[in-house]
């Protein structure tokens, strides 16, 4: 067992840190925001260049051949600069997703697209009336003929606003909450009958809502098996959940850094503030959070590391024999303790600042929509509780 | 000992509710529903149709045209404009700065400002805070030096709330640097009119501008503007904050709150079932109502002591720290109640007047905002970190 990165995650952190330093500062994000958008594609471009969007594709689809680890690197370096860029969404889940599930033929054409920073993609499968429960969908796909015809709505689709292609999840067979019946389909986000609501996050990423009436598609746009698209879905979104965490412990780092020394040179009384004990003491709970997350962070990325570069279903080892079971259960550990973590220090963090803390103008305020948002993601720290309490049933 | 709010109160409150049924326009109750934006219209409607029955000061006394309410009156009135949606009395006018004139104004001042005040026609706001005096009022530094007849004021305050829409700031001022801080200060009004006067606005992190600057260069005040003794405004100033903390609890907001949050748990479905049949969800709302019947009760026993013409001490610091602490809690379930829901942010959709494309789910649009808005609940009026002090120090003798 060892804690330490290798040559290479140590170069790719140091390169990315460069980077994201120089061309990805706070006012450059402001400018972002400003202008409506919630991605630049020369940013992208750069981060393609480092290849920091193939770190856990495989070689010979134009990627690095990384594993979770390497995503939580650079995860982690976007987190600390805050950086709007819909990487998560289409890097992480949306390239993880097509290279577990997707044929050659359809791993061919996107991934190395994706690693190249020209296409963006997006997993649109919540629905209004889901939640964070992933088997609950509504949306329908009838075979017709050598095609598929969508109907349904896609709620919070995030990196939505901005991609190419949309992977959707509607039902070929059973009912709403069923577990089997999902297929995954390849959808053209310019597709007659398709429909971008686009808008901002609290925290001023990208997102849509999507309409799919009668949406049309080639069975080719199948990606994995027809009805048994669930547990692609779970594992997609379990690589985004650690993606997410390693975010927030980012996001979480600096805020710490920001308020200590805030406190260092704000003066009340007479004295800096961080003086008071009171004050010391929270931010010394804040720290000891903080590391608490990174822990689970490093348990998440690595479990899934190890499960092998595939995320499929039967990786093997583990628990009771189950590694599915037991690696779903560690990544709701981590984003349940990442998202409990990000509240009490973003809420501190403000708090700490005093009426600073409270403005648009403070960075300190953008990191901690951040990490709310992080936690309001793939199921909060609640939701996630009780999947490893319901573990213990079994 | 008996809880129960006799046959007077209980007519009282049915007076009160009755009224509020039958006056509060629809639109206003809609859009405080709704959380959408209020201008200073909208505040200002509310509050004549409350001064024209009489009501729009329910802490003052007859003698200077209030209702002369006692504090379990007030209390029943508060609770009653929260549960109907009303629009917030701004406190500023009614709550600070006139009880500070009724106890140390002359009598020019209170014939001068009381009756404005009562019936809305000057909006007034608060100057305490400055950049390097926050928790630390006493080391204020806007400065203010007679000659004659009047002050001139330079300076800057800043977390002025609704500067923008007020005539009138009353401000702390520095009038004497040779001595102790807290005993050259001076509580003097300012007319937002007179020249040199400069608010600009601070948009906080939900997008709002509710804060701004206001900043003073050379601007002369009458000497008649100046409340009470000269020097003697940190003593005025520690008699308001008693007066801002005691209704800082909020619990008719809170209550408002928490049937709102179990009407989201209701509404919003999770994996197509409704959110309240989640028992762990439910538990978090049972939480937070056990919790406001605690601080209800305790509110209440602060009431009675002040009923019993003992001064609000420090409880007052007690509600406000509790007080604070479930607002804050609640805002944060109601955000999770959403869900995924919590995410997309259509800030413009908020906005008086707003006539573009509908969203779904409306009841989600200020749900978010409100609970990053609402981190301030534990900045102002005294920070919960100085509450606990007060509390440590008056109640603990530490
Ligand atoms: C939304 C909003 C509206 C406001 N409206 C008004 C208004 O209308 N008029 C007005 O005059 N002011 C207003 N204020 C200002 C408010 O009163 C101050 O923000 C508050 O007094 C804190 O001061 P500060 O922001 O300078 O923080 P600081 O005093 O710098 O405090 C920073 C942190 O240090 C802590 N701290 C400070 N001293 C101690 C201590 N001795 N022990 C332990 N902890 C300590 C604080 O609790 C806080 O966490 C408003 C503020 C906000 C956020």
């Amino acid at each position: 067992m060892n804690f330490d990165f290798s040559e290479e995650q140590t170069q790719l952190r140091d390169a990315l840190g460069k980077l994201l330093d120089r061309s990805a500062g706070f006012d450059a994000r402001k400018e972002l925001i400003r202008a409506g958008q919630s991605h630049s594609p020369k940013l992208w471009r750069q981060l393609a260049e480092l290849g920091a969007l193939a770190v856990a594709l495989p070689e010979d689809l134009g990627g690095t051949g990384g594993t979770a680890v390497d995503t939580m690197i650079v995860c982690e370096a976007l987190g600390r600069r805050l950086v709007l860029e819909p990487y998560v969404a289409s890097a992480v889940v949306s390239a993880g997703l097509l290279a577990h599930a997707g044929s050659a033929a359809q791993k061919a054409e996107l991934l190395p697209k994706i690693a190249e920073g020209q296409h963006l993609c997006a997993l649109a499968h919540g629905e209004r009336a889901a939640r964070y429960h992933l088997p609950h969908l509504t949306t329908s796909a009838r075979r017709d003929g050598d095609s598929y015809v969508l109907h349904g709505d896609k709620h919070v689709v995030l990196g939505g606003d901005c991609a190419h292609t949309l992977i959707v999840s509607a039902r070929t067979s059973g009912g709403a909450e069923d577990r089997q019946g999902h297929t995954l389909l390849l959808v053209d986000a310019a597709a007659p009958g398709l429909t971008r609501r686009a808008y901002r996050t609290q925290d001023n990423l990208g997102a849509a809502d999507v309409e799919l009436r009668a949406v049309r598609v080639p069975v080719s746009a199948v990606l994995g098996e027809v009805g048994a698209g669930l547990p692609v879905v779970e594992d997609a979104v379990g690589l985004g959940m650690a993606a997410l965490c390693a975010e927030a412990v980012g996001a979480m780092a600096v805020m710490i850094e920001l308020t200590a020394d805030y406190v260092k040179t704000r003066k009340q009384f007479g004295v800096a503030i961080g003086q008071f004990q009171a004050l010391q003491h929270r931010l010394a709970d804040m720290l000891m959070r903080l590391e608490q997350a990174r822990s689970m962070t490093y348990l998440a990325a690595s479990t899934l590391a190890s499960g092998g570069p595939s995320v499929g279903a039967n990786a093997g080892g583990g628990e009771g024999g189950d590694a599915g079971g037991a690696r779903q259960r560690v990544l709701s550990a981590a984003k349940a303790m990442v998202g409990q973590c990000g509240r009490f220090v973003g809420q501190g963090a403000i708090q700490l600042h005093g009426g600073i803390g409270m403005t648009e103008e403070a960075q300190v305020s953008h990191y901690f929509k951040r990490v709310t948002a992080i936690d309001l993601t793939f199921g909060d720290a609640d939701h996630h509780v009780a999947k490893v309490s319901d573990a213990l049933l079994r | 000992m008996d809880l129960s709010f006799g046959p007077e109160e209980q007519r009282f409150r049915a007076e009160v509710r009755a009224f509020i049924e039958e006056q509060l326009p629809q639109d206003l109750r809609d859009k405080v529903h709704g959380g959408r934006h209020l201008d200073r219209e909208d505040y200002l409607r509310w509050h004549r149709i409350l001064a024209a029955r009489g009501w729009s000061a329910p802490n003052w006394p007859t003698a200077f045209g209030g209702p002369g309410w006692n504090a379990a009156q007030q209390h029943i009135f508060e609770e009653e404009c929260a549960a109907a949606d009303a629009p917030m009395l701004m406190p500023f006018g009614i709550r600070m700065v006139a009880p500070v004139i009724m106890a140390f104004g002359d009598a020019a001042q209170q014939a001068r400002f009381l009756p404005r005040i009562l019936s809305g026609e000057d909006w007034w706001c608060q100057g305490y805070s400055e950049p390097g005096s926050g928790s630390d009022l006493a080391s204020l530094r806007m400065r203010a030096e007679r000659r004659d007849d009047h002050y001139v004021v330079n300076g800057q305050k800043t977390w002025t709330t609704l500067a923008q829409h007020a005539d009138w700031i009353f401000c702390l001022v520095r009038t004497a640097a040779d001595r102790r801080p807290q005993d050259g200060i001076s509580f003097l009004l300012v007319d937002m009119r007179t020249p040199g006067v400069e608010v600009r606005p601070i948009v906080t992190l939900d997008g709002e501008i509710e804060v701004n600057e206001v900043w003073f260069q050379d601007v002369v005040v009458p000497a008649e503007n100046l409340v009470g003794q000269e020097h003697r405004g940190w003593t005025y100033a520690k008699y308001l904050l008693g007066h801002e903390r005691t209704g800082n609890a909020g619990v008719g907001t809170c209550k408002r709150w928490l049937r709102q949050l179990r009407a989201l748990a209701g509404a919003q479905r999770s994996g197509g079932r409704p959110l309240l049949e989640d028992a762990r969800f439910r538990d978090r709302i049972a939480q937070l109502e056990i919790e406001l019947m605690a601080l209800e009760v305790t509110n209440l026993r602060v009431i009675a002591m002040e009923l019993a013409k003992r001064q609000p001490g420090p409880e007052a610091s007690m509600l406000k720290v509790l007080g604070t602490e479930i607002q804050q809690a609640l805002t944060e379930a109601m955000m999770h109640a959403l869900g995924p829901d919590a995410l997309p942010w259509h800030h413009e959709a908020l906005a008086a007047g707003y006539s573009g494309p509908s969203w779904e789910p409306d009841f989600a649009l200020p749900i978010s905002a409100r609970y990053f808005n609402h981190r301030k609940a534990s900045i102002y009026a005294g920070s919960n970190e100085i509450q606990r002090n007060i509390i440590a120090k008056m109640m603990l003798g530490l």
